[in-house]
């Protein structure tokens, strides 16, 4: 009840009315008739969208984390080139990277026959395998600084207790180290996957057909220019609302004092 | 009761079986300070020892060398008869060693301790499952008893973060219980307590003690010691300025440094 009174002060019915007007003139003003004949496609890039942020956050996160461990632990040796990698790919842009991948390797890749012959030539001659590398090292980047830091916060404390009861040293990095920094850099990560989220058009550039190429397809096919913009922001707006909604399950899994 | 064991290495080969915990000729430096000048101190099965002296003298410090939470700079520590492999820096020799001698020692923190992202329930199965390979039901039966034991049955699906200083000590004490150790190594456990407390731990510890576990106890509590402990040891210096029975060291002590501390903190 009091929720729904809380509805119901006028600047909100104001707001409200605003919105509904605005769907509504959407709806009625504007071009839709293209829906139909570009919704498979549609799917399919919306599909693609999906596939390359689930993949290469989760593998950009497995080498996130020896990464961060280098850096926060490691010897020099190790600390070096993990915080020389993650100062490059946090230091240049996305596109270029994934132009240098894709252009880079894809042309120096062929001059080498036992490339052009092996097995995985046929997946090589493709753009996606650059874009997941692409991405991911991207990712891995970022979220090795992040996961760098969360190590160094874990008490000094938490991990004496795990070796005073002599607990080997992979298994409290399994069962204590890690869990708690990755449940400390669970909302930095929530973020840095929908800017993940975001940065997967830049493959559009590379002749990978994910949703923003579709909306791309759908302009040069009917000249329609803002429809499909419109609805590609409310797809991502979607993935994105959808993501933000997972972490902070996944935050709640150890509630904390004082929320 | 407790012998000062004198670091000849003659008399420290024949270590009896009754021997919880042996300390020869204990060392450690921190860099050019050194903490630890050379201690010795044995604690035989079911005794109570309690370490007393002021901050910084090198008491705590000697019951983290004991399972090499320190590393000593050199010295003996023999835990139940097996002698912990020391290189000559000090480190251990053998990581598994040190792993299935640490897994029989219960370790009580100052600051608690407890893994923050586990209930406390998980915090007192954790070493048994994980590390001594017992079943997760027997594990936790078990540790219903123990935290029924410690008054916080109730509790044991809440987070640490969510119980008073307390509270957490009664749950870190459970899990020290739940490896069933062979020794209790207590590091100044109410120091970080707010005085009301400090009861309710000093309650679980006596009665440890009264059912004759072995316990080392690193303690500012002075009234708790000279009730609990059969010996009682008073660091100064890092050395051992003087030991002996407690109605001894509190009731008629000798050395001057120690009528000193005993003034200042009573």
């Amino acid at each position: 009840m009091t929720a729904l009174r809380a509805w119901l002060l006028p600047h909100r019915i104001v707001m409200i009315g605003l919105f509904a007007a605005l769907v509504l003139w959407c709806a009625f003003a504007l071009r839709w008739d293209w829906i139909p004949k570009y919704a498979p496609l549609a799917l399919e890039g919306i599909w693609r969208t999906i596939w390359l942020l689930v993949v290469t956050t989760v593998l950009g996160f497995l080498l996130a984390i020896p990464l961060g461990l280098a850096q926060a632990v490691g010897p020099w040796y190790l600390a070096t080139p993990a915080r020389v990698f993650c100062t490059v790919i946090r230091g240049t842009p996305l596109l270029l990277q994934i132009w240098l991948l894709y252009y880079g390797l894809g042309s120096l890749f062929p001059q080498y026959p036992w490339i052009r012959e092996s097995e995985l030539w046929p997946y090589l001659r493709q753009a996606w395998p650059y874009a997941v590398l692409a991405l991911t090292l991207s990712y891995a980047g970022y979220e090795g600084e992040v996961m760098r830091g969360a190590f160094a916060s874990v008490a000094r404390g938490q991990i004496e207790a795990a070796q005073a009861f002599g607990m080997p040293r992979f298994t409290m990095f399994r069962r204590i180290w890690l869990p708690q920094a990755i449940q400390t850099a669970l909302p930095t990560l929530g973020g840095e996957t929908v800017l993940q989220l975001k940065a997967t058009p830049l493959v559009a550039t590379i002749a990978i057909v994910e949703i923003y190429a579709v909306a791309s397809r759908v302009r040069q096919d009917t000249f329609i220019v803002y429809e499909p913009l419109l609805l590609l922001a409310v797809v991502y707006l979607v993935i994105a609302g959808l993501l933000a909604l997972g972490f902070r399950k996944l935050e709640a899994r150890v509630p904390v004092k004082g929320h | 009761m407790m012998d000062l064991a004198t670091a000849h290495p003659a008399q420290s080969a024949i270590a009896t079986a009754d021997e919880a915990i042996r300390v020869e000729n204990l060392h450690k430096s921190f860099g050019h300070l050194e903490v630890l000048k050379g201690v010795s101190l044995t604690a035989r099965r079911g005794d109570v020892v309690a370490i007393i002296g002021g901050s910084g003298s090198g008491k705590s410090t000697c019951l983290r060398c004991i399972n090499f939470l320190e590393t000593p700079t050199s010295g003996r520590i023999v835990i139940g008869g097996e002698e912990i492999a020391m290189r000559a820096d000090g480190t251990p020799a053998s990581r598994k060693q040190l792993e299935r001698v640490r897994s029989r020692l219960g370790m009580v923190f100052q600051a608690f301790n407890l893994w923050t992202h586990r209930t406390l329930l998980e915090n007192v199965i954790e070493v048994p499952v994980h590390v001594l390979g017992v079943s997760k039901a027997e594990a936790a039966e078990r540790a219903m008893v123990l935290l029924d034991r410690v008054g916080l049955a109730d509790k044991a699906a809440t987070y640490p973060a969510f119980l008073s200083g307390g509270q957490q000590q009664r749950a870190a004490i459970a899990r020290a219980l739940a490896i069933d150790p062979s020794a209790m190594l207590f590091d100044e456990p109410t120091s970080a307590l707010d005085p009301e407390l400090v009861g309710e731990v000093l309650t679980v510890i006596r009665d440890l003690a009264a059912e004759g576990r072995t316990m080392l106890l690193v303690t500012h509590e002075m009234k708790f010691a000279r009730e609990v402990a059969d010996h009682v040891i008073y660091f100064a210096n890092g050395r051992i300025e003087e030991e002996g029975p407690p109605d001894q060291v509190f009731g008629a002590p000798r050395s001057e440094r120690l009528k000193q501390f005993l003034k200042s903190v009573s």
